[in-house]
């Protein structure tokens, strides 16, 4: 399925699924990120992890314009990220999005949350969106709770929804944004579980988490980033064994040893 | 189990003895709402005895006996038909739906405005994010009965007598005593336009819960909007022009010293719609930007990411989530607009506490029954009015576990 669909969307060949040039952001006087560059493969598995404040979220809300960056190039799919509207549109229905905070919408049920976008945004049919949508809940593994509301389910069940939302656009690239921070640890395994099976469907994949377990697991690349910058950036094998920099060692030793 | 405890053994458990009355929390609660009770009841009776004693003493007949009789004074804008011969019983309805105009009006016209700018004030468009700004900021911040003069004394009071009056198109003119509209006189077979109207308004409900099944089912979009403007506009209008255009107007004209015909608006009910509405939208205007505001970053976020439009986000996603957030504020603020409608005797409109608490009492002397019946009718609508949102909010309302 995800070879299928991802041949049918290569528009000129790009060099990479997400393609980042030189790429600064400034909040005010704040130097954000500095000189990014970064280039994602097709089916590529990124994790992003450094200490808070480094910019590794916005990073990634850089990618389908959450936020604007200022100076350098962003091309995903092989579209440019510029200020045209359309371009901005496009790419957002390429990439899926999950967030921290899970962002469900609580005035609709579950099913209508998975529905909302493939109806409005691709024209989809409702029966056709609904088929779609009982499919991903089925992936995720909680296909009893569509008609519930989110208030209704738990932090972990609420995560996977929002997994299952994002998939529904049936995007090419998907980004988490600390998928796992805001859950009770017995609910982190339910949610990597789905993205581990995500990762094995050959989905392109950026994900910023502490989860390191995952990260040696499923990363193709590991990339470490402090003050903006992007410190370190290796296979995990090389990353967790033999960091380089100073930085990284002493952030791994505060993660790893508690 | 020792020998010494006389308590039984397991088996049947027996109720825990009874404490002393007087310990006992139901009955501590019985004896106190006992005593609230008659205390209300004393105060009440001390207050009607002590009325009724004074009316007594003064020789002024209570009851509502003057209900029926003639009022003698004259309302200068009536719902009903009403004439001086009238009672002091149409006197009270011609004013009650004289205050229910104007609540209805205002309502309708400060929800549009206060939506439309509170939405406003959060735009990106920087000139129009300070206009509805500068609005809020003057209008809320001016006292109400100062805007009513405002408009009354100093716009409509200051036009130009009937003979230099402005000319409105279609027909309409504005000066010192009002606004003067040509008045439609339906001609022969204009009911046949009537009914195509209304085929035409039931048609495009049909189009729009048709339209809605087919985008469940099919996923195409029906243009609802073109269509119900075609069958609410053309297809009277077609009907209108194969019968030979079966409706006159009846223009107000100028006859002596002032306009004839038409349907003339009073200047008093215009400075108080207008007043009245205009600030009453300053503070919905603040609700609903409150309301919009209150809905979490990560909403529009996640609409954004999906790929829903800056419109559909706004429409399908901040909206229905603000709403719940907006009504409560929004029924008080409907409320506010109907009791402060009340300062139209300030400026001379024939509002119900005009016409019946100000003139209908100062002719009967009936203090106790005019303000208590004024007080009635304030109280219904009020009530009526925040049944009917709250009923409202409880449809919206989010559901949580």
């Amino acid at each position: 399925m995800a070879e299928a669909r991802q041949q049918a969307r290569r528009p000129h060949g790009a060099a990479g699924a997400i393609v980042l040039n030189g790429v600064h952001k400034w909040y005010g006087e704040f130097h954000v990120l500095r000189d990014i560059n970064l280039t994602v493969r097709e089916g590529e598995k990124i994790v992003i992890c450094g200490p808070s404040g480094s910019g590794k979220s916005t990073l990634i809300r850089c990618i389908n314009r959450l936020e604007e960056h200022q100076q350098g190039e962003i091309v995903v799919d092989g579209i440019e990220l510029t200020n045209d509207l359309r371009n901005i549109d496009k790419i957002r229905a390429e990439v899926g999005m999950v967030f921290q905070s899970f962002n469900l919408f609580p005035h609709l049920t579950i099913l209508d949350n998975l529905c909302l976008a493939p109806v409005w945004v691709k024209k989809k049919s409702r029966a056709e969106a609904e088929k779609t949508a009982r499919m991903y809940l089925e992936r995720v593994k909680i296909p009893e709770q569509a008609l519930k509301y989110p208030g209704q389910l738990s932090g972990g069940q609420q995560q996977r929804v929002a997994i299952a939302r994002a998939l529904c656009m049936n995007p090419n690239i998907m980004l988490f944004d600390e998928p796992t921070s805001a859950l009770d640890p017995e609910m982190i395994k339910e949610v990597l579980d789905v993205m581990i099976e995500l990762a094995n469907s050959g989905m392109t994949m950026m994900c910023v988490t502490h989860e390191m377990a995952f990260a040696r697991s499923v990363a193709d690349r590991v990339i470490f980033m402090d003050r903006g910058e992007i410190v370190e950036m290796a296979p995990p094998e090389e990353f967790f064994a033999n960091p380089k920099s100073d930085r990284t060692k002493h952030f791994l030793s505060q993660i790893l040893n508690h | 189990m020792t020998a010494t405890t006389n308590r039984p053994g397991p088996g049947p458990i027996s109720p825990p003895a009874k404490p002393n009355l007087l310990y006992r929390p139901e009955f501590r609660q019985a004896v106190y709402q006992i005593l609230l009770a008659a205390c209300l009841i004393f105060a009440f009776w001390t207050i009607a005895s002590n009325v009724s004693d004074n009316l007594a003493r003064q020789n002024i007949a209570s009851g509502f006996g003057f209900w029926n009789r003639t009022a003698g004074f004259d309302i200068s804008q009536s719902l009903i038909a009403y004439s001086n011969q009238s009672t002091y019983g149409q006197a009270f309805w011609a004013g009650l739906l004289n205050t229910l105009l104007v609540a209805a009006i205002g309502i309708v016209f400060a929800t549009i405005l206060g939506f439309l700018v509170g939405i406003g004030r959060l735009s990106s468009n920087w000139l129009i994010a300070r206009i509805c700004g500068a609005y809020v900021e003057i209008l809320r911040n001016l006292p109400l009965l100062l805007q009513l003069f405002f408009w009354y004394f100093a716009v409509l009071k200051n036009l130009p007598g009937p003979r230099q009056s402005f000319s409105l198109p279609l027909g309409a003119s504005l000066n010192v005593r009002g606004l003067y509209l040509p008045a439609p006189v339906p001609g022969p077979g204009f009911r046949a336009v009537l009914i195509a109207l209304a085929i035409g308004v039931v048609a495009s409900f049909a189009v729009a819960i048709w339209a809605k099944r087919r985008q469940r089912e099919t996923g195409e979009r029906f243009p609802v909007l073109w269509t119900t403007l075609a069958l609410i506009l053309l297809l009277p209008g077609a009907v209108y022009i194969a019968l030979g255009q079966p409706l006159s107007f009846e223009y107000p004209a100028l006859r002596g010293f002032n306009f004839q015909g038409g349907i003339a608006i009073q200047p008093e009910l215009m400075a108080l719609v207008v007043g009245l509405s205009t600030y009453t939208a300053s503070f919905i205007a603040e609700i609903v930007r409150a309301g919009i505001a209150g809905v979490p970053r990560g909403q529009r976020e996640a609409a954004n990411a999906v790929g829903l439009s800056k419109g559909l986000t706004m429409r399908l996603v901040i909206l229905p989530q603000a709403l719940r957030i907006i009504i409560p504020p929004l029924t008080s603020q409907y409320l506010n607009l109907a009791k402060n409608s009340s300062l139209a005797v300030a400026i001379g409109y024939p509002d119900f506490v005009s016409v019946f608490t100000g003139t209908v009492l100062n002719q009967t002397g009936q203090a106790v029954e005019v303000i208590l019946l004024t007080m009635l009718v304030f109280l219904t609508i009020s009530l009526i009015t925040s049944a009917f949102m709250n009923w409202f909010n409880k449809h919206i309302a989010l559901v949580e576990r």
